[in-house]
């Protein structure tokens, strides 16, 4: 444990992070519509704070080990979450108390996308700027975090996409280096963002809101500039782009990386997680647009216009909204958010379990009605014809189990501070699958909810994010010992 | 001839019998000096001790006037080494190498040649017998199957029942049956002594019946011979080795394959190899696991362990516990006569399978295709009519003019890509595939000399 070091690290990262002010104070300048005095004391604060924790130990060079691994990644979305509260608390609108702030600015961190924020319309272009990034932002922090950290670590059998990774990712530490990997998954996640601004604006949005909800999706956050989210552009083709996005953001960047690297989509079919990936996709949105058509509650295009829309954004945990899916009828409310506790692809900026997680789960559970067919039989799991590892196998039942014990707990915790049913269960849905709205009293924004549920549920979204483990290895004794 | 076989194991101990009662002069070479004598003592070849690659040993051997050498140890790369110093220093003429991973036997092309591994056939047991039993699952009701020109004609051997149309009528009938299907019957094995069959020869139940049609007949003929058997859809394997594994993979998209494999690791491996087959960890003999695994239900068992006995014993276990058909892998052909037939559908001999593949190349010139049958006993052997009516004795020539052994029957001619059967009028040309049928293998020779143009005219 090298609590020196992790200072230092944190310093430096903090004072990096100040620079993430300075995009703010330019558009505050540009629109000049306020935001600017709050951003630049932000920025002072960040850099000063930075400095004292980097000064002290600035000539402490040692190695990171596992264990330090662990307490930087908490400490980092931790520390920046808090930091970056800030120039929300400042700023005169929309003035939020620190535990709205906080919450708030680690939702854009871990890019759930829930909010507190009502008449974002109004806000100043700044506030809207800053909280966009902010996704922006936490999502590249994912991205290097979910492969390339993680992995190595070994949560929650993310060691299947180190070494033993399956199918066309045979070397998936993509570079022999980290930090070449980060700067190549950087560029892919850099590009997709460019792209994604490009198309919003050829597709009629004005180019600052372009560039916002361009950080938003490839982030799989979901903030948007409107309190009506996608659906204030009412546009065909911008929901369109929003999907590919979407879909594009949450397949495993590994093999983006792979596929442009070899310049070949053959990658993308010959991945199982994919394929399984794309797959529920498609049955989703089949069930969803029946179901809504049949409902005759919206005429027929639009019923198949929504269902694509809202089960893309809901099951990549993005949270986008065109339409308002917790008054659907009967089951498809359910149906949706239950989507998002599959969620992404590992490796990608998407929340919730990852699909890989969920096709071994599934598969293990196939293997056990197959043991009580042939007591016998030797029976490996496979992904895409390559054995998985039994102890792969343990720690995702492990994560599994852990994640839905957690899932519980918070709830429980949720209904003490006195919110109904619906709501505690889908807030902590929301939070912890990083979806961002919920049901019941959160299915627009959680500014309603008390102070303490909105503590409990910035822990849900840390948890998620961190995939469970990151966090909950730091309450072990063990842990601290020397 | 003079023939040196690398390796005294089942497959060297079997070419070695098989072709000193051929009158070739066989060197076995191994490391093992008891396995030699045992195999002295029984045969009339001279062995040599030692390694079987390196130079001294195979010119110790004879391999400076040797004609042929055949390697079939039980190491690939030894076998590989043996054929490139053979190649190198001695200028064998020929060289047949047993090769056994698909990670050589992949690249044949660009890897068994003169620059590389001067090899100029490689055979492959496993493949061979996996080959063989995959025929047998193929066709139910056939004893054995085989290949000539192109797998466009096919011989069959079928063992006749009750219910089959022709049964306890003479075989010209046969024609009256089917107008549009042309067959012949090659030899009708009865007791175990050879019939050549007639026109009149009147089947009766039981016998061993030798035809020969193109692939598409198949089965109506056989239908003539016996009722037939329904199609197989679940296949037991008992013995995940080399012939297990390569079966089961061959298989596994067709059927619905069971696995058993005693050893845990082996059981592990097979199961990561193997995408539909279930693998079962188990003895093939315990009757709990046969039950659990609905060994009633199951339509072929095959034994593919490398113990006779253990085969033999679980194919009795399986047929009692209701397995439909059951079939053994059985190296020691005393034990093959023994069970064959009884409650043991179907003995596979390994030996038969793999020299069949060696036969055909150790054969004269103009024999393509050789097959064993009957435990060596009788042999098919497909030829190519070379010459002119002049300078050979069957070109030009109608089949009923040809002055062939005794016992030795013509079944079919390939023509271009054309089956004709053979009839008594059929008169060969040049360049024909013709397939004959040899009841004794003793007469090979004679074969092989009528075919050869003689150049006595020019």
């Amino acid at each position: 444990m090298h609590l020196v070091l992790t200072s230092r690290i944190l310093g430096i990262l903090l004072m990096i992070f100040s620079l993430a002010m300075l995009p703010p104070i330019l558009v505050a300048w540009i629109y000049g519509d306020g935001g600017m005095q709050a951003f630049t004391i932000a920025f002072g604060i960040n850099v000063i704070a930075g400095f004292f924790l980097w000064f002290p130990a600035r000539r402490y060079r040692k190695e990171l080990s596992v264990r330090d691994g662990f307490l930087v990644t908490l400490m980092f979305w931790l520390v920046l979450a808090l930091f970056g509260s800030f120039p929300l608390m400042l700023s005169e609108q929309p003035g939020l108390s620190f535990t709205d702030a906080f919450f708030e600015s680690l939702s854009g961190l871990t890019t759930t996308g829930a909010t507190v924020i009502t008449g974002l319309d109004t806000l100043p272009h700044a506030i809207l700027f800053y909280r966009q990034q902010l996704q922006w932002l936490g999502g590249m922090g994912i991205i290097v975090l979910a492969v390339a950290i993680l992995p190595m670590l070994g949560i929650g059998g993310m060691q299947l996409y180190r070494a033993e990774t399956p199918g066309p990712m045979k070397d998936s530490k993509l570079t022999p280096r980290i930090t070449e990997t980060a700067k190549a998954l950087w560029y892919i996640y850099l590009s997709l963002t460019v792209a994604c601004a490009f198309g919003y604006w050829i597709a009629g949005m004005s180019g600052f809101d372009a560039i916002c909800h361009s950080f938003a999706t490839v982030a799989i956050g979901g903030f948007s500039t409107h309190d009506a989210s996608i659906g204030y552009f009412d546009s065909q083709a911008i929901e369109l782009i929003c999907v590919f996005f979407m879909v594009i953001s949450a397949i495993n960047f590994s093999l983006h990386f792979v596929s442009w690297r070899r310049n070949t989509l053959f990658y993308y079919w010959k991945d199982p997680e994919t394929r399984f990936f794309l797959a529920i996709l498609i049955a989703a949105i089949l069930v969803t647009g029946i179901t809504l058509a049949a409902s005759q509650a919206l005429p027929e295009s639009e019923a198949w216009r929504r269902a694509i829309f809202e089960v893309v954004s809901v099951a990549t945990t993005t949270g986008f909204g065109v339409d308002d899916f917790s008054t659907w009828p009967t089951y498809l409310p359910f149906l949706l958010f239950s989507m998002a506790f599959i969620g992404g692809c590992a490796g990608s900026t998407g929340g919730g379990m990852k699909v890989i997680r969920i096709l071994l789960v599934i598969k293990q559970g196939l293997r056990e009605i197959r043991r009580l067919l042939h007591p016998s039989a030797v029976i490996p799991i496979k992904i895409g014809r390559k054995p998985v590892p039994d102890r792969v196998i343990e720690a995702v039942w492990g994560f599994f189990s852990v994640y839905i014990i957690t899932f519980i707990g918070l709830q429980i915790l949720l209904l003490m501070t006195g919110l109904d049913m619906v709501t505690a269960w889908s807030a902590v849905g929301a939070c912890m699958n990083n979806l961002g709205p919920g049901l019941g009293a959160v299915a627009a924004n959680y500014g309603e909810i008390n102070d303490m549920a909105k503590w409990i549920l910035s822990a849900a979204m840390l948890l998620g994010r961190l995939e469970v483990f990151t966090v909950l290895v730091l309450f072990i004794p063990d842990f601290w010992e020397r | 001839m003079k023939i040196i076989i690398l390796g005294a194991g089942q497959v060297g101990g079997t070419l070695a019998a098989n072709l000193a009662s051929e009158d070739k002069d066989i060197t076995v070479v191994d490391l093992d000096a008891g396995r030699l004598k045992d195999l002295q003592s029984k045969l009339d070849i001279s062995t040599t001790q030692g390694m079987g690659c390196h130079p001294n040993v195979l010119k110790q051997a004879g391999a400076e006037d040797a004609d042929m050498l055949i390697a079939v140890t039980n190491s690939d790369e030894i076998n590989m080494v043996a054929c490139q110093v053979a190649y190198t220093m001695f200028r064998t003429p020929k060289k047949i190498a047993r090769v056994r991973s698909s990670n050589y036997t992949n690249l044949k092309d660009s890897l068994f040649k003169s620059e590389a591994f001067p090899i100029d056939d490689v055979i492959s047991p496993e493949k061979a017998v996996t080959n063989h039993v995959k025929r047998l699952l193929q066709y139910p009701d056939a004893l054995q199957v085989l290949d000539f020109a192109d797998k466009k004609v096919q011989l069959v051997a079928v063992k006749t029942r009750k219910g089959g149309l022709l049964v306890g009528h003479e075989l010209k009938d046969i024609r009256e049956h089917m107008p549009n299907i042309d067959t012949r019957v090659a030899a009708i094995f009865r007791k175990d002594s050879p019939i050549i069959p007639q026109g009149d020869t009147i089947i009766q139940e039981d016998d061993e019946v030798f035809f020969i049609a193109a692939r598409s007949h198949i089965r109506d003929v056989m239908s003539e011979m016996r009722e037939l058997e329904g199609s197989y859809k679940r296949v037991t394997i008992a013995g995940g080795g080399n012939i297990g594994e390569r079966l089961a993979k061959d298989i596994e998209d067709m059927y619905r394959v069971r696995l058993i494999e005693r050893n845990y690791d082996r059981c592990e491996y097979l199961s990561n190899t193997l995408h539909k087959t279930i693998v079962l960890h188990g003895d093939a003999s315990n009757q709990e696991l046969l039950l659990e695994e609905n060994i009633e239900e199951t339509d072929v068992f095959c034994a593919l362990t490398n113990e006779d006995e253990a085969n033999i014993m679980s194919c009795l276990l399986a047929k009692r516990l209701g397995a439909r058909k059951v079939m053994a892998l059985i190296n020691n052909p005393a034990y093959v006569d023994l069970v064959q037939g009884g409650a043991i559908d179907v003995a596979i001999s390994p030996q038969n399978s793999t020299i069949g593949s060696v036969l055909s190349k150790i054969r004269r010139g103009d024999v393509v295709n050789a097959h064993s049958l009957r435990r060596g006993a009788a042999e098919a052997i497909e030829a190519i009519a070379h010459g002119d009516k002049r300078s050979s004795k069957v070109v030009g020539r109608a089949i009923e003019d040809i002055k062939l052994p005794e016992g030795t029957t013509i079944g079919a001619i390939v023509r271009d890509d054309e089956v004709i059967i053979a009839h008594h009028d059929t008169v060969i040309e040049q360049n024909d595939h013709v397939i004959l049928f040899l009841v004794d293998k003793r007469k090979v020779p004679e074969v092989e000399r009528l075919f050869q143009p003689s150049f006595m005219f020019f």
